[in-house]
């Protein structure tokens, strides 16, 4: 669904991706992980093709749809025109199927994105995406700046639409424990290069990994 | 008080006027971030060709739609030089816009000559509690307010005026859902065109237009968009009515020399207003 091969995003003279080669199967949803500043958003915006690669290729089958980082929803409009424009790509305007998975944002239609919580901002952003009908979805930081029982609310959503709909899913993430409890595979960035890849589980259980992002409690 | 109230319905007109191009450089700035200082130039070139247009003998109504299509032309070209090139920088197409400007001039002369020109607008004027008002005057009020409605209506209503506003309201995001920014910015500076080509035709019938008449026009028409934080099109139109009326009691009460000081004074009060208020907000921010 996703094969990125041999990626060198750069900044000017700084270099952001140095040679990262991944592989996201259909159907499959799988993390990546690592700190801040170790390229995970360069990626997202480059399979999204907001960037362009210095050299290497990405290739993705279908259509990708990016949930960013800090949610960037367009504040002055309403909710139901942010969603409304996430159907650019689609042609899809109405935005009923999504109220249908999400109903609360039914009831949030008409109020300005920029005024609600973070929970119900991140929730937008996600029916925006969802109004693409995208067949690859890229959460940038689910869970940057929320409760835990709202992340829980969208990781549920987000675990059903790749179970009951074969929607293909990479999940961005610092919060390395939410990622390893929804994701099979994952993969760890470090300053632009890729350090270690895995099933969640032998990753969990990898002291480096586990020290670095999971406070050091092997699981 | 029939005087004062001639000069305020006359002010109005002339506001109103000076509210069409504001609205073009909101337009634009809202879409692309950009201050376009050809703004003026589109009613320059629109103001020339409707009084060759007229001088050809086409009709009224066809003549002044023809140059208000031929200002949007305008504009969209503009927009192609000022970012048309992926990555330009707001600064640098300001700088493109200034010298779109200085390059209009040469066109201009080559094709109008350096004479100012008029046109025929509409005859007549009507008595209104004892003030006289010319009738082209109620027409530039009349068009202003069809066109700012018309505006509202289609940056509030229209998909393709929500996808101008998203833009404008967060271009990474625009990216994100596949909006092209820069083909959205060049229609946004083609309808700054067509903005900036209505007040030309409106004007002209008032005043003989020449090439550099796009400086009256820019320094007010950028007074009263700064009005409006060179975002918000209805506060422009305020601060373009205020112009408007301060301009036209200045010249109506024996200061006529003083009317483009008048704007640039009313302009660097408001910047100077708009600093202090935002740097205060900084400072408590930190």
């Amino acid at each position: 669904m996703i094969d990125v091969t041999g990626l060198v995003v750069s900044y000017g003279s700084a270099t952001a991706l140095d040679h990262v080669t991944l592989s996201i199967r259909p159907g499959e949803m799988v993390a990546l992980l690592g700190p801040n500043g170790a390229g995970k958003s360069t990626l997202a915006n480059t399979l999204a093709g907001l960037l362009t690669p210095a050299s290497g290729t990405v290739t993705v089958h279908g259509r990708l749809a990016l949930i960013p980082e800090g949610r960037q929803l367009f504040p002055d409009l309403s909710v139901a025109d942010n969603l409304a424009l996430g159907g650019w790509r689609s042609g899809q305007r109405d935005p009923a199927p999504v109220y249908t998975l999400l109903p609360r944002l039914a009831e949030l239609a008409p109020r300005r994105a920029g005024v609600l919580s973070g929970g119900e901002q991140q929730m937008v952003a996600f029916g925006r995406a969802l109004m693409s009908h995208p067949d690859v979805l890229v959460v940038d930081e689910l869970s940057l700046g929320l409760a835990p029982n709202v992340t829980s609310g969208l990781a549920r959503h987000l675990v059903e639409l790749n179970r009951e709909r074969g929607l293909t899913v990479l999940l961005i993430e610092q919060n390395a424990r939410l990622a390893f409890e929804l994701c099979e595979r994952a993969y760890v960035l470090e300053s632009g290069r890729l350090v270690a890849e895995g099933d969640c589980a032998d990753l969990a259980g990898d002291p480096r990994v586990a020290g670095a992002y999971l406070g050091g409690a092997i699981t | 008080m029939s005087a004062f109230l001639g000069y305020l319905l006359n002010g109005l007109a002339v506001g109103c006027a000076i509210a069409l191009i504001a609205s073009g450089l909101v337009a634009v700035h809202r879409v692309t971030g950009v201050v376009n200082f050809a703004q003026g130039t589109f009613a320059v070139v629109a103001g020339l060709c409707v009084s060759s247009l007229l001088g050809l003998g086409l009709p009224h109504g066809l003549s002044e739609v023809a140059a208000v299509l031929v200002a949007a032309l305008a504009g969209l070209l503009t927009g192609l030089a000022a970012i048309g090139r992926p990555g330009t920088t707001p600064l640098s197409s300001l700088i493109v816009t200034l010298g779109v400007g200085v390059l209009a001039y040469a066109v201009e002369i080559v094709l109008w000559g350096d004479q100012p020109r008029s046109a025929p607008g509409l005859a007549g004027s009507v008595t209104v509690a004892g003030a006289r008002i010319q009738t082209q005057h109620l027409l530039v009020i009349a068009v202003t307010a069809v066109t700012f409605v018309l505006l509202a209506l289609f940056f509030g209503r229209t998909y393709l005026g929500k996808a101008l506003t998203a833009c404008a309201s967060n271009p990474y995001a625009a990216r994100v859902v596949g909006l092209d920014v820069r083909r959205l910015g060049l229609l946004a500076f083609a309808l700054g065109g067509l903005l900036g080509g209505i007040a030309g035709v409106l004007v002209t019938p008032l005043r003989p237009i020449s090439f550099d008449t796009d400086v009256t026009l820019i320094v007010n028409g950028f007074a009263a968009a700064v009005f409006g934080g060179l975002t918000r099109p209805v506060v422009a139109l305020a601060g373009a009515l205020l112009l408007g009326v301060a301009e036209t009691m200045a010249a109506g009460y024996g200061y006529g020399a003083h009317q483009l000081e008048v704007a640039l004074g009313l302009m660097l009060v408001v910047m100077i207003v708009r600093a202090g208020r935002r740097s205060t907000i900084h400072q408590e921010a930190v």
